[in-house]
């Protein structure tokens, strides 16, 4: 692997730029792997990762359907942050956290985390105190978080709609200044780039179609490229859960749904932090390019199609200019939709099936992307040791039967009321 | 010279680009404007801040962005092609600084060669602060235009609309196919987003005329079909929705009536694709210069504009269609110096000029920002003309974005023309004219110096970006497009993507049909936020819904709190009160004394038939059956996985008729709820469950004189507590409860909203005789808690189990309830969960949302749901939810709140701290 | 946005209505704590066509079941709820 550095540029500069390697290799699947992940998505391209580097193992292979990251981890708005309320969230995501601080060095590849800020805004007393609730509950657990007072808001984003009149009062915010934003096709590429230099075959174009079992375990996949045998299988398909799971026999407490994002055409810099809201849905940023990204509530009925329907972005968008008006004069210039794994608590599930040899890490909901790094870290400890990692523990799929959720909003099973 | 007549534009028009002041004609594009005031550099690229110039006619223009308008009718990246200008335009060249002319971003240029297609994910390591150094200057020097600062003055509305056909594009082939529709009986509509029909008609004369396409409207029209102009079909979605935007006004202009523009939701019977198709650029090194221009655009300026963009012209072309350019140059008076065609025979057509065949500009040479001159190697030989125009034609791309964006779509790749045309379709649609087909075309060979040879020009994407992607493995067109970001500009690739996707090809040794073809999604042109938010853009959608008493509070200016959808009276402050010393007096007026309050906006449900009471056992988690008539109870529900997620009463008012009520902000979630079970889970009782919920409006009376408040104004004796019997007060009818959620002996009144201000003034005349006061949710609040009431939303948090809340004495045994089976799941019984717990300080006051540990560095054991004080005592308690909080009364802990700075001593309690034995509810 | 033909109101767009849940994930009040938490918590969530429950929240606000494939979203079966549809 060439090294990617400010000389390598310099140089290239010279030559055309013309001594670049392929980031990685296009190999032939092998007939056998000691581990086999479904899905080249940033998780799963991550678990390989930290299962090279971390475990030593290296007879990995992660399998994708498509091209790698061609799913939720190049559809998502960008952003990170460990501002969760409930304890085993806001620990897991801030292991996560950390490891984005250092994430580019560790992969030699600029994934451009942007720590500018997560504010979440508050419109009443009520909410403020919501937020000081959420801000407690991270500082005790040694996370950062820090109360805004209304004019510490409008001096942060002068573009608020900071009027006494509005429907939505900003009264204040909750910051976690470590929060921001990253390029989420870079974390694909940058995981791939360093799992295939310590040997990880990524395969592309090679769809599992079934998996192959001894008894009641499975010890391989079937694929669209032949069988291949593993000492144990990870699904880490996000939206295609479900399907993955179901060709084992599997069902999950999982359902797929649509969210849609979109982003504007590329403006000078308008918005400095990521802004959110206690009590509205919709979650705005800016791109480096310069184009406002932006989403809100999925479209809450089941879809695998990828295309959702035009009044939620409207409704999204409607929130967004209540509380940035300059954004009404701006254009959409694209919209797309993600197959989003909405589990029946709003957490994730890393760990164990009750499939032997088969592991899964899903129910992302529509916050999968700035779990990556963990994601991968704790799946990999789970795959390579075949026991879930203490920050992956409570998100066991059985949590559910036992009733053990770790339920964020409070709001139960139904996915589509949260 | 004989130049193209400018006389058909009609008036002049004043407009200013970049502070000058200058003339344009009615009908003219700023563009068309720009070029006649012989203003050829209008813009700077995104990437190396090149210059650039108009080089096409229409919406897929990737150069020519502008910012227009002024305030908050600013619009930035607007497209120099695709606003007409109108008196008073203001325009602004963009993405530079100083100037236009003098940019000191183009220094960025100078070290193209250092930063190629990604660069910047292979540098700026260290650590995160570090990028975001660098990142501070990468933002400033991306982001094109500017965004206004000012909220929008101006208005977008929205409409539905149906038809049976809905034809995009009038062109000539979109004309005929409305009007065939037309005269077949249905419904037309027909969307043309260029301000004129059939554009194409003013750009070539054919047999058919500008004069054909008004006669053909004109028929369209008197057979009852619409037409829409300056409107653009910009998504397609399921079930044959279309949405369209229309402009009422052009950007950055002030509307006469307010309205900007308004966007229509289209269900068609079927679709009709006419929307013609988009000429490509030719690849070679400089290819960008200001003076580079599409073929089919040099015409449109030529005979629809009269505008002439270059006197000494260079033709290169891989198609017949730059040689009706040549001829349109030609009847101008402009001598063709060269026409430049790669394919080998020669054309047909090409009489009259000097055609060199096998033949692609080499590149460009420039001065002060513009076309000074275009070299070709010629059979070995290298040759030079001095031209200020040189035009280029690569073929043409068939505009299939909506036909891709309606779902489950195909393409089918036409070699000849190297061009994808529509397919089959799951949605009923089909594409016709240009959209449909296209002429075939001659190769496109590779230039020389792939590196200056541009495909998307907004990004600066070079052939050599796309080579270089390719060497790194970024293969799939989708790797290549996020790796270069092709196409990703706000001209959404609609010249480059063709361009893209031949070199891919190449390079894997296949056809491009092979290589893949990244996904159209809507939008087809960028679309204005605020049209797509509409009327919601004022509140963000959420409706304030107004209270029945909203007037008789206003008159009182109380401070307001949001619930739900309501505003409600948080308190009714004195002159110089603050709220907190309202809320306390208030509380104090009912702890004493007597205080009303309004509490309308409680969920409440008339439940009622021969299973009304099995109704009721399904959906509250308490026996309800066994309530005599004209009694009420506590009752909480849970629900399916076993977790409290609303409480509230119910009242038995007749043998088959209850009354159920629960909190205001779960309002719809029940209606929900209780709809699910009667449609769904119960369609076999006999019962009727009705949302009475805004029916009535309702009054508290709480206090040790409530009973004879109520007794005043009803003339007889109240009801016990827990008791309901009908009533009147001022001759209204009204429905007394006697609930108590303050601790004091009380009663709710309901009355039919529409008559309730009568009844609210009689019991406000009767309080205020009685010294008492009105009170609002803050001293409500402070009541509760010190009575050990739940909230929903506080300790009623969707977490907990009736057992968790110590309700579970109150289960109905008979189960059957919603929620029953899920209680039995292990974890819900094992140890450490949290339970509800009364806090009182030691030291300090507890702050509300607190964490409370045991000492400092440990991990949270619970936190406080709700705090307020002791009324009369005074004191500081709380209530809270705590690991395993039934075993640890009487233990100390610490209640903190970083984020706050603040934190108290407090014991764990029972969670009552008034009147423990009810005796206050009792006569 | 689809266009939904509501057995009472005829043909009505998607923002009328709300999804609620599938038919799989109903649970009858009194079943078998084992049974109803399998079926509350989990789901066959298919990649085709699967029974799912709506509720017109405008209009006649019946709940129905459809048949309704989730990819190409294609409505193939209707109808309005009754003992019938119970599982």
């Amino acid at each position: 692997m060439s090294r990617y550095s400010a000389f390598g540029l310099l140089r290239g500069a010279f030559g055309g730029q013309r001594h670049w390697q392929p980031a990685w290799r296009d190999p032939e699947p092998k007939a056998s792997y000691d581990i086999v992940i479904i899905g080249g998505g940033g998780h799963g391209l991550a678990t390989a990762f930290y299962l090279a580097k971390v475990h030593g193992l290296r007879k990995i292979a992660v399998l994708e359907k498509g091209w790698i990251g061609g799913g939720n981890t190049g559809r998502n708005t960008t952003l990170v942050r460990s501002n969760y309320r409930q304890k085993p969230l806001h620990d897991f995501f801030e292991f996560g956290l950390k490891m984005w601080e250092h994430l580019s060095d560790e992969l030699n590849y600029n994934v451009m985390f942007s720590p500018r800020g997560a504010l979440m805004l508050g419109h009443s007393d009520s909410d403020m105190t919501r937020l000081a609730e959420r801000g407690d509950a991270m500082r005790v657990s040694g996370i950062d978080a820090e109360l805004l007072s209304r004019d510490s808001v409008a001096k942060l984003e002068p573009l608020l709609d900071m009027s006494r009149s509005a429907r939505f009062p900003i009264e204040g915010g909750l910051i976690q200044r470590r929060g921001g934003t990253a390029r989420h096709d870079a974390v694909a590429w940058g995981y791939a780039r360093a799992a295939d230099s310590l040997g990880v075959d990524i395969i592309q174009k090679c769809e599992v179609t079934g998996f192959v079992r001894q008894g009641d375990a499975v010890v391989g996949v079937e694929t669209t490229r032949g069988q291949i045998a593993a000492g144990r299988v990870g699904i880490c398909v996000a939206g295609h859960s479900g399907y993955v799971a179901g060709l084992a026999g599997l069902k999950l407490p999982i359902e797929s749904q649509t969210l849609q994002a979109l982003v504007t055409e590329g403006v000078k810099p308008m918005i400095k932090g990521v802004i959110m809201s206690q009590s509205l849905h919709c979650y705005i940023s800016q791109s480096d390019k310069g184009g406002i990204v932006m989403g809100g509530d999925p479209d809450n009925w089941p879809s695998y199609a990828q295309r959702g329907q035009p009044m939620v972005t409207g409704h999204a968008i409607a929130q967004a200019i209540a509380l940035v008006p300059a954004l009404s004069r701006l254009r959409m210039v694209r919209t797309w939709g993600g197959v989003t794994d909405m589990s029946f608590d709003g957490s994730p599930i890393i760990g164990e099936t009750p499939v032997p040899g088969l592991y899964l890490n899903g129910g992302w909901c529509y916050g999968g992307f700035k779990a990556t790094p963990a994601s991968g870290w704790t799946y990999a400890h789970t795959l390579a040791t075949g026991k879930p990692h203490e920050l992956n523990a409570p998100f066991a799929l059985d949590r559910f039967r036992r009733g053990a959720t770790i339920d964020e909003n409070g709001v139960g099973p139904m996915p589509n009321h949260r | 010279m004989s130049g193209p007549s400018r006389s058909s534009g009609g008036e002049s028009i004043n407009f200013t680009f970049d502070g000058k002041a200058l003339l344009g004609r009615t009908g003219d594009t700023l563009a068309a404007a720009l070029l006649a005031n012989g203003i050829g550099l209008v813009g700077r690229s995104f990437k190396y801040h090149r210059p650039r110039g108009i080089m096409t006619a229409g919406v897929e223009e990737p150069n020519a962005l502008v910012t227009v308008g002024t305030g908050g009718r600013t619009e930035p990246n607007t497209r120099a092609t695709d606003v007409f200008v109108y008196e008073g335009l203001i325009a602004r060249s963009q993405n530079r600084w100083p100037s236009l002319r003098f940019d000191v971003g183009a220094v960025i240029g100078l070290f193209a060669k250092a930063l190629p297609a990604g660069f910047y994910y292979k540098t700026f390591f260290g650590s995160a602060r570090r990028w975001m150094f660098y990142e501070y200057f990468i933002r400033r020097a991306a982001g094109l235009g500017a965004a206004p600062v000012e909220a929008d003055p101006d208005r977008f509305a929205q409409r539905a609309a149906f038809c049976d056909v809905l034809v995009v594009g009038a062109g000539p082939a979109g004309l005929i196919a409305a009007l065939t529709a037309a005269e077949a009986g249905e419904q037309v509509l027909l969307v043309e987003q260029d301000r004129v029909l059939a554009p194409s008609l003013l750009r070539d004369q054919q047999e058919l005329d500008a004069v054909w396409a008004d006669e053909v409207a004109t028929k369209i029209r008197a057979l009852g079909g619409r037409i829409l102009l300056r409107s653009t079909a910009s998504g397609y979605w399921d079930d044959n929705l279309i949405t369209l935007t229309q402009r009422q006004t052009e950007p950055g202009q002030e509307p006469a009536d307010g309205l900007a523009q308004r966007l229509w939701h289209v269900r068609a019977g079927r679709v009709i694709l006419a929307a013609g198709a988009i000429e490509r650029p030719l690849a070679f090194a400089h290819n960008d210069r200001p003076g580079v221009m599409l073929s089919q655009a040099v015409r449109s300026y030529i005979r629809r504009f009269g505008v002439l963009p270059g006197q000494r012209v260079v033709i290169a072309t891989n198609n017949d269609d730059a040689y009706l350019t040549a001829r349109a140059l030609r009847d101008a008076g402009v001598q063709v110096l060269a026409v430049l065609d790669t394919r080998p025979a020669p054309a047909g057509q090409a009489s009259g000029f000097p055609v060199h065949n096998d033949a692609l500009p080499l590149s460009t040479s420039g001065a002060r920002h513009h076309l000074t001159g275009v070299s070709a190697r010629i059979n070995g030989t290298t040759h030079y003309w001095q031209a200020d125009l040189l035009v280029t034609s690569g073929g043409f791309t068939p505009v299939v974005h909506l036909h891709m964006q309606a779902g489950g779509a195909a393409l089918e790749w036409d070699a000849a023309a190297q061009a994808f045309l529509p397919g089959s379709a799951r949605q009923n649609v089909t594409s016709i004219g240009a959209a449909a087909s296209a002429e075939p075309i001659g190769p496109t060979p590779a230039p020389a110096n792939p590196g200056k040879a541009f495909i998307d020009f907004q990004n600066d994407v070079t052939l050599g970006d796309v080579d270089l992607a390719w060497a790194e493995g970024y293969r799939s067109v989708e790797h290549l497009k996020r790796y270069t970001t092709l196409g990703m500009a706000t001209d959404q690739g609609k010249l480059s993507n063709m361009a893209a996707l031949g070199r891919l090809a190449e390079k894997q040794g296949v056809a491009i049909p092979e290589a893949g073809l990244t996904t159209f999604r809507p939008p087809y042109t960028p679309v204005t936020m605020g049209l797509l938010a509409g009327a919601k853009a004022k509140d963000g959608g959420a409706h304030v819904r107004r209270l029945a008493l909203y007037d008789v509070h206003a008159a009182k200016n109380p401070i307001w709190q949001p619930l739900g959808y309501w505003f409600r009276p948080r308190a009714y402050p004195t002159a110089g009160e603050t709220l907190a010393q309202a809320a306390l007096r208030e509380a104090k007026s009912v702890r004493t004394n007597v205080g009303m309050t309004d509490v309308s906006t409680l969920a409440k449900f008339e439940v009622s038939g021969p299973d009304a009471a099995a109704f009721l056992e399904i959906i509250c988690a308490t026996s309800v059956s066994k309530l005599a008539v004209g009694r009420g109870r506590y009752t909480f529900m849970l629900r399916e996985d076993g977790m409290v997620f609303d409480d509230g009463t119910v009242w038995r008012l007749a043998e088959n008729r209850y009354l159920l009520t629960s909190s205001t902000g779960g309002a719809d979630r029940m209606a929900t709820h209780i709809s699910y079970v009667r449609q769904y889970l119960c369609p076999h009782l006999r019962v009727s469950a009705v949302n009475v919920q805004e029916h009535y409006a309702g009054i508290a009376v709480a206090g040790p004189k409530a009973k004879v408040v109520l007794t005043a104004l009803i003339g007889e004796e109240p009801p016990r507590h827990m008791s309901t019997i009908p009533a009147m007060i001022a001759g209204i009818p009204v429905l007394v409860l006697a609930a108590s959620y303050s601790g004091e002996r009380a009663f709710e009144i309901y009355i039919e909203a529409s008559r309730a201000a009568p009844v609210w003034a009689a019991c406000e005349e009767e309080v205020i005789r009685h010294s008492g006061c009105l009170y609002g949710m803050e001293a409500m609040e402070f009541l509760r808690i010190e009575k050990g009431h739940l909230v929903v939303g506080g300790e009623i948090d969707g977490r907990l189990t009736p057992h968790d809340l110590a309700l579970d004495r109150m289960l109905n045994k008979a189960g059957g309830f919603i929620g029953a089976s899920g209680l039995s799941r292990p974890a819900l019984s094992a140890p450490g969960r949290r339970q509800l717990v009364g806090l009182e300080a030691i030291e300090g006051i507890i702050p509300e949302g607190a964490m409370l540990i045991s000492s400092k560095g440990q991990s949270p054991q619970g936190h406080i749901t709700a705090a307020a004080f002791r009324i009369i005592e005074g004191g500081s308690i709380a209530l809270g939810q705590l690991e395993g909080g039934f075993s640890h009364h009487g233990e100390e802990l610490i209640a903190t709140s970083p984020t706050r700075g603040q934190k108290a001593r407090v014991r764990v309690v029972a969670p009552h701290f008034y009147d423990v034995a009810g005796d206050r509810y009792r006569d | 946005m689809l266009l939904i033909n509501c057995p009472h109101c005829g043909p009505r767009a998607q923002v009328e209505f709300t999804y609620e849940r599938t038919a799989d994930s109903v649970v009858l009040p009194g079943a078998p704590a084992d049974a109803a938490m399998e079926r509350l918590f989990t789901r066959a969530n298919p990649r085709g066509e699967d029974d799912e429950i709506w509720r017109l929240s405008f209009g006649c606000r019946a709940w129905l079941v459809m048949t309704r494939h989730r990819s190409t979203h294609a409505i193939t079966a209707i109808r309005a709820v009754g003992p019938e549809t119970l599982p």
